[in-house]
């Protein structure tokens, strides 16, 4: 590449934002498709409608939890720590990213419709322009963050059987969610990892550290549940052998947070599980969720165009 | 492991290219081998392991790379660079590919790639794990030594860095803080 080519790469900055269409930089310089290049094919035996609901479902929780961990960017209780939870936030995204485009290419039918000659792409379009009902997350990743007790102990929960969920998954008939797994495997490793670190400091820290820790394993206890909850989608998923059941997870997660607890010297909370139903899945939310929805949406709402 | 060293392998015996009019002009591959990771600029997409194929037909180019982390930012900003550098190159139709599996692992990194990090105050990772990994509940242990000084007494201070493949390290020798490229 010879200087004068660097220029015409690199003349304006402003240039290279628009990307030679000034409508289209609000959602970003270019579109990529996470998935170019993938073969999206739909596998033998399994039905393209059932397996878009199930990444939905996936795709929906990773990108919940990543908005509501990013939203200790600045106000973690040090810069390790923040830099830490932003960087679980952005796994979570791209896992997301990856999950719900792998949603739209298995149904169409799911993306919402926007006006014509809108430059959203389809994974944007399903974060951005969906209403509450129509989000199949668990309610367990929509409840507010709470202190930094509520949320490590909210994050080893979550971690430990997200880490069980996708390793299963490795072994999806769904070529494209087995690969999203594997890879997903790698970095919730770090994420658990992280978590039950901290829940083994708090418990072992000060008595106010260790208070915060069990109170906050009593606020999220009860939702927990819900991860273990199977819908009729995730029942499908699991008799076509491209998802699982999430209740088959309970024994092998159940150990995870025993060692955790043993160690930390913790009891298991006495409380009970709130409900009996998987109702995120069924697109039932907490009041919570509307508040999130709104701040996560509205940008992209007010200009489904992309210009202003 | 062997994508990245297959790619190596063929930049040393790509055959000779040349435009419409039958000018020489450098392989597709060779110019998609001098593009570098936008956050770690001392590397190029190869050392890093990232670039996985190229395949030349004429002007049209099909560049097959794979994300480090699923959640990583530069990816966009690799594929504009590669379409840059190969249109600046000649090749007119330039299409970039994404490569999910086998998902990308830090055992990618070339010996070049690893000897670039070392001199740029980066600690390189060591081998990958393989399989399941227990909670533990302790520190992850790593024995690696100080970019700057070679002192072995170095303390972990967050397994998570300025950018996802990264962990934070001090040396207690030196006082040198320096970041690690972990192991995945």
């Amino acid at each position: 590449m010879d200087s004068h080519d660097l220029d015409l790469d690199h003349d304006s900055v402003y240039e290279g934002l628009l990307g030679g269409d000034p409508s289209q930089w609000a959602f970003g310089t270019a579109f990529e498709d996470p998935l170019a290049g993938v073969d999206t094919t739909i596998p033998a035996g399994v039905d393209g409608a059932a397996l878009a609901a199930y990444c939905l479902m996936l795709g929906d929780d990773a990108l919940i939890y990543a908005h509501r961990l990013s939203e200790w960017t600045s106000n973690a209780p040090d810069l390790e720590d923040d830099i830490a939870l932003a960087n679980i936030a952005l796994d979570l995204l791209g896992q997301a990213r990856l999950l719900l485009a792998r949603a739209a290419a298995a149904d169409p039918r799911v993306i919402p419709k926007l006006p014509e000659g809108s430059p959203v792409p389809p994974e944007d379009a399903l974060a951005f322009f969906r209403d509450e009902p129509a989000f199949r997350n668990v309610r367990y990743v929509e409840a507010d963050n709470g202190d930094f007790g509520v949320t490590i102990a909210r994050l080893l929960l979550f971690a430990s059987h997200r880490l069980a969920l996708l390793q299963r998954l490795t072994t999806s008939v769904d070529p494209v969610l087995a690969a999203i797994a594997a890879k997903g495997v790698k970095e919730v490793t770090y994420h658990r990892d992280y978590a039950g670190r901290w829940f083994l400091t708090l418990a072992r820290g000060t008595d106010e550290s260790r208070r915060r820790l069990v109170a906050g394993l009593r606020t999220v206890w009860p939702m927990y549940a819900e991860l273990s909850r199977c819908s009729d989608v995730e029942s499908l998923a699991a008799a076509q052998a491209f998802g699982v059941d999430p209740s088959t997870l309970s024994d092998e997660v159940d150990a995870v947070i025993e060692h955790a607890l043993a160690t930390s010297g913790i009891e298991r909370p006495d409380v009970p599980p709130s409900g009996t139903r998987p109702l995120g899945r069924d697109g039932h939310h907490t009041e919570t969720m509307g508040h999130l929805l709104a701040e996560l949406q509205v940008v992209a709402r007010a200009h489904p165009m992309g210009k202003w | 492991m062997s994508s990245a060293h297959g790619v190596a392998r063929l930049l040393r015996c790509a055959p000779p290219s040349h435009d419409s009019a039958g000018t020489p002009r450098a392989t597709a591959l060779a110019v998609a081998a001098t593009v570098t990771d936008p956050e770690m600029p001392m590397l190029t997409l190869v050392d890093l392991g990232v670039l996985r194929d190229v395949a030349e037909d004429g002007e049209h180019v099909t560049v097959t790379i794979t994300p480090t982390y699923s959640g990583c930012p530069a990816m966009a900003t690799m594929r504009d660079d590669l379409v840059h550098a190969l249109q600046d190159a000649g090749y007119a139709d330039v299409d970039v590919k994404v490569s999910l599996s086998p998902a990308w692992s830090s055992d990618w990194i070339t010996d070049d790639g690893r000897s670039k990090l070392r001199s740029h105050g980066l600690s390189t990772p060591g081998p990958a794990p393989s399989g399941p990994i227990p909670l533990t509940l302790l520190p992850i242990k790593r024995a690696i030594d100080c970019p700057r000084c070679g002192s072995a007494d170095v303390r972990l201070t967050s397994e998570f860095g300025p950018t996802a493949c990264k962990a934070l390290y001090q040396c207690t020798d030196c006082l040198e803080p320096f970041e690690h490229v972990k192991e995945i």
